[in-house]
């Protein structure tokens, strides 16, 4: 026989721990911006203004940019965001004691199993693109959030492509 | 803590009804045909349970309100409403009006009887009759804790639910869930656990990391789900009676998509290697470990046969999410569905004579059922974003999660395999992910 009362006494004791990932997440919303004009050259530097300390997180947010986007159902890095990526891989080699953690999100038009498969994948892909620049894969972790972490919850295609993408974000090391 | 105990089903044939009793089995006249989901439901009348004693007319009220309510549920009942009531039943131990109750349209009549006993335990008697067949159907006792009344209703309900259509019932049977709170943004998601009726609902965990896809074992004691605690997605054992949470396994990355095999022993699940899903078991006895899929594509979403020789699965490979089948051993792995769409979580039914699995086509998501040689495929919900199917155990209902919009957050909803009888499931506010447990034993 069953003992689902002892359930009860034990339901509301565990888990404890930790806050969460998703305290991590930054609001981001500028490095869609298109390319520059001049096809050719390599993007300018971004002018550092006085007030973001090189080497912190707001100036590889706000400098370098930390988000790639993927087309539906896709893990293949855009040529459009392989510059940044290469601007990314860049920082990092400048600032050896950077750790990154790529999320990896999708948006909402698949099943939740495959949603987290398809998010690992897209962080995987940040990932390689990183290493093959020259980062050490020792620095780099990936976790994939699946569609459970959209940025925008509107069911059209403007939210969806927003949704799908992969968010490299510091974990440790950065100047403060 | 006092074990819950109800000691089931004495037979409640003891004592003489008139004779009717020694005029042999009754009949099976009353009966419903579940394979069409019963576009009519049947008429059945449950006055309120007699008080055995003065005070137990409130548990009284109480069971019959319950077995109404989840026969009515069913969609194969249609309980009456008691204002309507002619004959006002006094004795479970007489012989019912049958006339009286065929004039208010009822072909059921159920009566029943709570006392709570010297010990502290409650008394419920009921018998079920035909009242066409102006017999007697079924008589059970059962006792029980008192506050365990809400179960004992749930067995009358099965009890009658089995007598009538030749099913097994469902209605003693728990639901396991994620409760969402927050913004879609910042969406909270709590382990939880309720009654199939959505009563009694506890929260397991606490919000502070988030938890996806949980599944009971056989025996109902153990929860498989996914965990994000420590920013670490893994795969986690939760034991309903301790409380204690339990790792499964040391893997280097993500775990995810957990199923029990059918005799507990073991867990599928899938797990991700630089970026690539793929499908392993555990054995929990030994937690031995054995890789079921090599291919380069996303693998997830196993679900073992109810023989446990077989498991179904999701897998791109073939370029699209689709359904496979292979043996419990990896090998002979196929695609088995091939109508339109994506197709995915393949779920086999307890009954094994079907698969529910969720069909994509573009951004419209539907629960369907199809045989598990990939035919006979039938879309059966009609949301436009239900996924996740969950079987009752007795193959004839299924849950799911519904997504009406973002803002709306998801819900739980229950449909007939037929198609018919699609019903929100009662949460306490916005709920996904539901795995239906097996019948408490």
């Amino acid at each position: 026989m069953i003992r689902f009362s002892k359930a009860m006494k034990f339901a509301c004791l565990s888990a404890v721990l930790v806050l969460a990932a998703g305290c991590t997440h930054k609001q981001e919303a500028v490095n869609t911006a298109p390319p520059p004009a001049a096809p050719e050259a390599p993007p300018p530097p971004a002018p550092v203004t006085s007030s973001i300390l090189p080497g912190s997180a707001e100036d590889f947010r706000t400098n370098v940019g930390d988000t790639v986007h993927f087309a539906l159902d896709q893990y293949n890095i855009e040529a459009a965001d392989q510059a940044l990526l290469t601007r990314q891989a860049q920082w990092l080699n400048k600032y050896p004691s950077v750790r990154v953690t790529i999320e990896g999100n999708c948006d909402e038009r698949g099943t939740r199993e495959y949603n987290l498969a398809l998010g690992a994948r897209r962080a995987n892909a940040v990932k390689e693109y990183l290493v093959s620049q020259g980062v050490s894969a020792g620095r780099v972790d990936t976790i994939s959030y699946g569609k459970e972490r959209p940025i925008c919850t509107e069911s059209n295609e403007d939210c969806w492509a927003q949704n799908r993408r992969g968010v490299t974000t510091i974990t440790a090391g950065a100047n403060t | 803590m006092k074990k819950f105990l109800v000691l089931c089903a004495a037979l409640f044939l003891g004592l003489p009804l008139l004779g009717i009793l020694a005029a042999g089995p009754a009949r099976a006249a009353l009966s419903v045909d579940v394979t069409q989901g019963n576009p009519q439901p049947l008429p059945i009348a449950i006055p309120d349970f007699l008080p055995g004693t003065p005070g137990d007319a409130q548990a009284g009220a109480n069971i019959a309100g319950v077995v109404r309510a989840d026969l009515e549920r069913s969609g194969l009942f249609k309980p009456l409403d008691p204002n309507g009531f002619i004959e006002h039943i006094t004795s479970i131990n007489t012989v019912p009006n049958f006339q009286s109750w065929r004039t208010i349209t009822a072909q059921g009549l159920v009566t029943g009887q709570v006392t709570l006993q010297p010990d502290g335990r409650l008394r419920v008697d009921f018998r079920l009759w035909d009242v066409y067949g102006a017999s007697q159907m079924l008589g059970l006792q059962y006792f029980t804790q008192g506050e365990n009344w809400r179960r004992v209703a749930h067995m009358v309900s099965d009890a009658i639910y089995e007598r009538i259509t030749g099913e097994k019932g469902y209605f003693d049977t728990r639901i396991v869930f994620i409760a969402e709170s927050g913004p879609a943004t910042k969406r909270v998601k709590r382990l939880a656990i309720m009654d199939e009726d959505g009563a009694n609902p506890i929260f397991l965990t606490n919000g502070s990391y988030m938890v996806l896809t949980p599944r009971f074992n056989p025996s109902a004691q153990m929860i498989a789900y996914m965990s994000y605690i420590g920013s670490k997605p893994r795969v986690y054992l939760f034991d309903i009676e301790t409380g204690r949470q339990e790792r499964l396994g040391d893997f280097p990355n993500m775990t995810f998509s957990p199923r029990f095999s059918p005799d507990g022993n073991r867990v599928a699940l899938s797990l991700e290697t630089n970026g690539n899903s793929d499908i392993y078991i555990m054995d929990l006895r030994n937690r031995a470990i054995q890789r079921l899929t090599t291919d380069p594509g996303i693998d997830t979403a196993p679900s073992f046969s109810p023989d446990g020789r077989q498991i179904a699965f999701e897998s791109d490979r073939g370029g699209s999410q689709q359904v496979y089948v292979m043996g419990v051993d990896g090998s002979n792995q196929h695609r088995i569905s091939f109508g339109a769409g994506n197709n995915g979580t393949p779920v086999w039914s307890p009954r094994g004579d079907l698969l529910a699995f969720t069909k994509q086509q573009g951004s419209r998501f539907n629960v369907g059922v199809m045989r598990p040689d990939g035919g006979g495929e039938r879309i059966i919900t009609s949301g436009p974003h239900d996924e996740g199917p969950t079987w009752a155990p007795n193959g004839r209902v299924l849950m799911f999660t519904r997504v009406l919009s973002n803002s709306r957050g998801s819900q739980i909803w229950s449909v007939d395999v037929t198609g018919r009888n699609e019903r929100r499931v009662l949460t306490p506010g916005s709920a996904s992910d539901p795995a239906w447990s097996p019948l408490i034993q």
